[in-house]
């Protein structure tokens, strides 16, 4: 797939590398060997992650997958059958009113009474807790500044989506749970959720984010869980499962005059070199196209003709479970 | 980490103030329950009570007229419209919305949007209730409840009946239009035996004997009693009493928020 991260100005490469390791704070998530399910389903097998505070973790796969009954169970809205969930260090079954005070879940379905107006249901929810955000702030952050006093039923499924964001954060949650939040959202509106999110972890929130668009994922997720049957089948910054899945980026270029190919082979980022014709096929990691066109030019060699592909995490999500996200998707609303 | 060990409040008082005004709100935006509930019942007092003939006394309604047996009797109608058909068809919309879910998701309980609820339907029925009494008194000359302290337990105990029939009805119904299914099939038997369509004391004996452990006409003849100066019958509180313990188990034991 094309890439534009040939400069390393996209998301996947802009996050610290010590999120790929172990968080190094105490866990605003931590989540083990959760098991749940209903009858002779398993919904949710064996799935262990963390989220540092402060972090945005995403939680991607398919319908069905399991994703929202593990967010489900974080936030004590259902049981586990076995497995230990502590929010700050709180167990969601053992007391709930602390969970509810220090999270903002958003459903995914969920309505509200028709002839409710948005303001009312905004600053009702505002009144439930002890120290909440800024009503005006938010609703504006989400284009319903100028909707308080529309009645609920003559929103737009859009609208009705944002309102429910909003009501996640209004209550200035510690954790912030969205599931599938941008759903419905057209694509201008998906980029102001995206911004508000990132505001919001800029103030410390840490962000569970349910999601099945790898572009969301990729954009905002400092790390990624991909689910598939109810299990973990990676966990890893975006950019880092893209580079497992298929062995990082290749560029592929004709040079302009013969060269020693240990020029290239002796590169830190080069794992393999390949011909493809005329052309030459370098596959590696990190800045690869530069260095590649770097150490060639000071050896006098032009190349010409450069394409640089690097794998995405829907490429990743392929490798990993067989199949496509969005395929398995198609034909479920939520 | 942020420590988390200190006891927790509960939520802000505020809230609740806020839930019970959104179920205001809602039921002046929606007025078709207030409309049933106290439109209906003064619309037949006003009737009754210019129908020349249901203002004689009657020896076979034990001295009482027409219109003066109808009044206690139109009274359990509108607290039966309102608790009975008002307040179980929102909760389980509000069940079917999500909007039950949602709220336990955050740190007020759910069961404060039912709170909610019925302080706005029981609002609504002590208004209705005093305008029935008013008209009667003011503008047919009715003399005033002559034991208003019991009057006011045997509404008191009525609206506890019949709330808990219709919570366990919320309980039992899946779907919003179960539930009003189920409250037609228990509401108009219930004003059958209570006399809506004919006065108890003309039916057969069988029919007063099964009517007199009817919620509703326990109802009618407390409040009836009371009017009158007299103390409701024992069997009349008890059996208002029974209905409002059983529902109301049966409510809170079956009641799904999800």
């Amino acid at each position: 797939m094309q890439t534009p991260d040939i400069l390393g100005s996209g998301p996947g490469s802009s996050v610290a590398p010590d999120l790929q390791a172990e968080p190094a704070s105490s866990p605003a998530v931590e989540i083990s060997h959760l098991r749940k399910t209903y009858g002779s389903l398993v919904a949710v097998d064996d799935v262990s992650f963390s989220v540092t505070e402060g972090e945005i973790f995403g939680i991607l796969g398919p319908n069905g997958a399991g994703k929202t009954t593990t967010v489900e169970c974080a936030v004590g809205l259902r049981s586990p059958d076995s497995g230990t969930i502590r929010l700050m260090g709180v167990d969601p079954q053992a007391d709930k009113p602390r969970i509810h005070e220090i999270t903002g879940v958003q459903l995914q379905s969920g309505a509200f009474p028709a002839k409710l107006r948005v303001g009312e249901i905004i600053d009702t929810y505002r009144s439930f807790y002890r120290h909440p955000a800024d009503a005006g702030e938010l609703a504006g952050a989400l284009g319903l500044a100028d909707k308080r006093t529309s009645y609920y039923r003559s929103l737009s499924g859009g609208q009705q989506q944002r309102l429910s964001v909003v009501l996640a954060l209004i209550g200035a949650p510690k954790i912030a749970v969205l599931d599938e939040m941008t759903t419905g959202l057209d694509p201008q509106a998906r980029r102001e959720a995206w911004e508000l999110i990132e505001h919001v972890r800029g103030r410390g929130t840490t962000v569970l984010l349910v999601t099945h668009f790898m572009e969301e994922a990729e954009r905002l997720c400092d790390r990624v869980a991909l689910i598939d049957s109810g299990r973990i089948v990676a966990l890893d910054t975006p950019a880092g499962l893209a580079v497992r899945a298929m062995g990082g980026k290749t560029v592929r270029f004709l040079p302009s005059a013969p060269f020693d190919e240990r020029l290239l082979s002796g590169l830190p980022e080069v794992t393999a070199i390949e011909h493809d014709g005329h052309h030459i096929v370098v596959t590696g990691t990190g800045e690869l196209a530069t260095t590649v066109i770097v150490a060639l030019h000071a050896a006098g060699v032009e190349a010409r003709d450069v394409r640089v592909d690097a794998s995405t995490l829907e490429d990743a999500f392929v490798r990993l479970t067989g199949r496509h996200l969005h395929e398995a998707d198609e034909g479920e609303p939520s | 980490m942020t420590t988390l060990n200190l006891p927790l409040p509960r939520p802000p008082r505020a809230a609740f103030g806020n839930m019970v005004l959104n179920e205001a709100r809602l039921a002046w935006r929606q007025p078709g329950g207030m409309i049933a509930g106290a439109g209906i019942a003064l619309l037949l007092l006003v009737i009754f009570g210019e129908i020349p003939v249901f203002r004689q006394t009657s020896a076979s309604l034990g001295g009482y007229s027409t219109f003066e047996v109808y009044i206690p009797i139109l009274m359990g109608f509108s607290i039966a419209m309102i608790g009975f058909f008002y307040l179980p068809g929102p909760l389980v919309s509000y069940r079917e919305l999500g909007i039950l879910r949602r709220l336990s998701t955050t740190p007020v309980p759910a069961y404060w949007v039912l709170a909610a609820q019925i302080v706005v339907q029981a609002c609504l029925m002590a208004a209705t209730l005093a305008l029935i009494v008013t008209v009667s008194i003011v503008f047919f000359g009715i003399s005033a409840p002559q034991n208003p302290a019991a009057m006011v337990l045997a509404i008191a105990l009525c609206m506890a009946a019949l709330f808990a029939i219709g919570l366990a009805i919320a309980a039992l119904a899946r779907t919003s239009g179960a539930a009003r299914g189920l409250m037609a099939a228990a509401f108009y038997p219930l004003m059958f035996f209570s006399g809506l369509y004919y006065p108890v004391q003309l039916m057969p004996a069988a029919i007063q004997d099964i009517s007199n452990y009817t919620p509703l006409d326990a109802a009618v003849q407390a409040i009836g009693a009371s009017w009158v100066g007299q103390f409701p019958a024992a069997r009349s509180l008890l059996v208002l009493a029974g209905y409002a313990l059983v529902f109301g188990f049966i409510a809170k034991r079956f009641f799904r928020w999800e």
